[in-house]
């Protein structure tokens, strides 16, 4: 049956806007990675961190949220029914409110008003607009969001007894961490910036904004991440012929997720001053809780590969790992995003390793760290689901012409990634900073040594490049593959079936209130007496700046 | 709620990796005075350049081969331009800024300090190595950002 066209509708333009989102911000991806190497200077007064500032924006926030949303409502669509009224207006209010405040945002951005990089570091004042098209944006995903709650509830109202759909508590999971995580980065645009950037109120509190931004920065990564997990939990296993290995597992190393993931901003602020040691250290604990529900999802994952090999016959320890797919880019993508995020996930660690973060901190390491993280596991992940997804509800064909060029598109992507995020690692420790345009820094030999380092760099960069105009060829041809019909049928949303030998789901693992609840107490416990203490006696505050 | 035999395992030997982990970071920590920098030190940014120790950046003896340094880190540059530390010595540094979010960073070190405007960071560091040490900024700080460098000679 073709995929309801109203909410096929919903999802395309989601897509649209991300995967132009994605093509601009591959090419000022490549502009940064010539002019750090060395290789060209910047023409016609454009700046390096003008350009720094889209391809953060671009691919970070609004290429991950606008298809995060799009794949989310096509999922609910497939798992739970049509999209209901309140559900496809939440979601059209939703896209126009991000869009008009991206819109804003980049016309700022562009007029050089707000070359503040997307973390927007207070006292650096951009224009109010700038702060306005963010807030836009965040509310727009709170509509998205209250959208995927709205159509849970009616399911759940009108299929009373049942288990809800294991992508449907995902996606509540998903954008319940996402909510909540918001209110930090609201609180301190709403009642910091906007007022201090129009000039109604004459300083900021810089470490109370650092606090609420960082509060919310962390489980921003993991908004990204969660739905890289629901292909892997839920449509891999349909795409490799296999069952889920575990139902509850799967729910319950996402409610993990949701409660460990928010009260650990400081792990972002182990180098500053105003927070007392003690607190540094205990967010550090909860940070390092995370790593339970992902080593449940690498077992979960592998125990499927194994498990599905073995029913088709493979032999021996590893005699499983040549039955997979390995043609298929809708497993080969999301795959080579697994493989990555092993050493991801290591050097995450390291990040977070409180004292241990002296050594990385600010460095080109956290660049190369987060382009394993979310430009490749959760990209390359994004990227194989789209190969089924457009097609899906357009009612189209995978060709196997898209699908070697999904292959290629892959290849490239990795090995330009190991390039660049390599040459970043090994410069990083060697004290390169990030954010910073070509500099010898007066030809000081420490800065000379990262030379050779910074060519790699520019060549992983390219090929990266490449890879991503490739990704955006591919999203062209996606739109207008053939339809189905004689050539062949329509392609799957593939929703994978759990284990016919594992038990029913636990009733409480869907007890939102009470995981909220948690959240809430951790939340309370990790943050009350270090921020309780920024605001009871506060810094003096700073006045605005424009340094650009 | 069954959970398998190899997973009980496998998570059983994580969390256990993980809990001496934290354990040898806190004990390095706590015990051992490895923090990471901070200070409970608050500093007016509009007033910087009149506020004791800061009226005054650069390097000041308090012990036997022990300093405190003051550095200003600002847009773009860092006060003192130059400094000269004798070998071996321990250095307390206190670090702030004037203006916008600096970073304060030594190569080769394990000085890396955030200097916030309204805001003292503090970190100890024994210089063991003769060299020329280069000081550089880690966050981005506006148009200058790739300038803002200077260097610590120890001999």
């Amino acid at each position: 049956m073709p995929f309801d066209r109203k909410d096929g509708k919903l999802v395309i333009a989601h897509m649209v806007v991300a995967f132009t989102a994605l093509l601009i911000g591959v090419i000022c991806g490549l502009l940064q990675g010539l002019v750090r190497g060395g290789v060209i200077e910047l023409p016609a007064g454009i700046g390096y961190y003008q350009v720094l500032t889209v391809h953060g924006t671009l691919l970070a926030l609004i290429f991950t949220t606008y298809f995060i949303i799009g794949f989310i409502y096509a999922g609910l669509n497939k798992t739970m029914g049509k999209l209901i009224g309140i559900v496809k207006r939440l979601g059209w209010a939703g896209f126009w409110l991000m869009t008009v405040g991206t819109v804003i945002a980049a016309v700022m951005i562009l007029a050089d008003e707000a070359t503040v990089l997307y973390t927007f570091y207070a006292p650096m004042k951009a224009s109010p607009w700038f702060y306005i098209g963010l807030a836009l944006v965040v509310v727009g995903t709170w509509l998205s969001g209250w959208g995927v709650f709205a159509q849970y509830r009616y399911w759940r109202k009108t299929n009373k007894g049942k288990t809800t759909p294991l992508f449907a508590f995902m996606a509540v999971a998903t954008f319940l961490l996402w909510q909540i995580a918001t209110l930090g980065v609201a609180i301190t645009v709403l009642f910091q910036f906007i007022p201090w950037s129009f000039g109604w109120v004459e300083t900021i509190n810089v470490m109370v904004s650092r606090t609420l931004f960082w509060y919310f920065g962390h489980p921003l990564v993991y908004f990204w991440l969660m739905p890289a997990y629901m292909c892997w939990y839920i449509c891999i296993p349909k795409i490799i012929g296999g069952k889920i290995f575990s139902d509850s597992m799967a729910r319950l190393a996402f409610v993990l997720f949701v409660i460990f993931s928010i009260p650990v901003g400081f792990h972002h602020q182990l180098m500053e001053p105003g927070i007392a040691p003690i607190w540094k250290y205990i967010q550090v604990v909860l940070t390092f809780a995370v790593v339970v529900p992902s080593l449940m999802t690498a077992f979960a994952m592998f125990a499927t590969f194994e498990q599905t090999g073995r029913a088709k016959g493979a032999r021996g320890l590893f005699g499983w790992l040549k039955k997979l797919p390995w043609g298929d880019v809708r497993f080969f993508a999301p795959f080579m995003g697994m493989l990555i995020f092993i050493p991801a996930g290591a050097g995450g660690m390291i990040n977070a390793s409180n004292q241990m973060n002296a050594i990385v901190h600010n460095t080109l390491w956290v660049v190369g760290h987060f382009h394993l993280t979310v430009a490749t596991t959760v990209a390359l992940t994004f990227f194989g689901v789209a190969y089924w997804l457009i097609p899906h509800v357009l009612h189209r064909r995978l060709t196997p012409k898209l699908n070697r060029l999904g292959i290629i598109q892959t290849v490239l992507w990795v090995i330009g990634m190991i390039f660049m995020s390599g040459a970043m690692h090994i410069t990083g420790l060697m004290g390169a900073p990030r954010r910073t345009a070509f500099t010898t820094y007066q030809d000081h030999p420490d800065a000379a040594a990262w030379g050779p380092y910074y060519v790699l760099l520019a060549i992983g960069g390219t090929i990266l490049f490449i890879a991503g105009v490739l990704m955006f060829l591919n999203f062209i041809m996606l739109l207008r593959a053939p339809k189905a019909g004689e050539g062949g049928a329509a392609a799957e949303f593939p929703i994978g079936e759990t284990a016919d030998e594992a038990e029913p789901t636990p009733r409480w693992l869907e007890r939102w209130g009470v995981w909220v609840g948690i959240v809430v107490v951790l939340v309370l416990f990790a943050y009350t007496i270090p921020f309780g203490d920024m605001l009871i006696d506060p810094a003096p505050g700073s006045k605005p700046w424009v340094t650009w | 709620m069954h959970i398998h035999r190899l997973e009980k395992i496998w998570l059983i030997i994580g969390v256990a990796m993980l809990v001496i982990f934290l354990g040898v970071l806190g004990v390095g920590a706590f015990a051992m005075g490895m923090q990471p920098p901070t200070g409970e030190h608050t500093i007016d940014p509009e007033k910087v350049s009149e506020t004791y120790p800061f009226n005054n950046p650069g390097l000041e003896q308090i012990g036997d081969n022990e300093y405190n340094a003051y550095m200003v880190a600002f847009a773009f540059g860092f006060k003192p331009a130059k400094m000269e530390i004798p070998l071996g010595a321990k250095v307390h540094f206190q670090v702030t800024s004037p203006d916008v979010v600096h970073g304060f960073q030594i190569t080769g070190t394990t000085v890396n300090l955030m200097a916030v405007p309204g805001e003292v960071n503090h970190y100890t560091y024994t210089f063991d190595k003769p060299g020329e040490y280069l000081v550089l900024c880690n966050e981005y700080c506006g148009a200058g950002h790739e300038f803002m460098a200077t260097t610590i000679i120890v001999k």
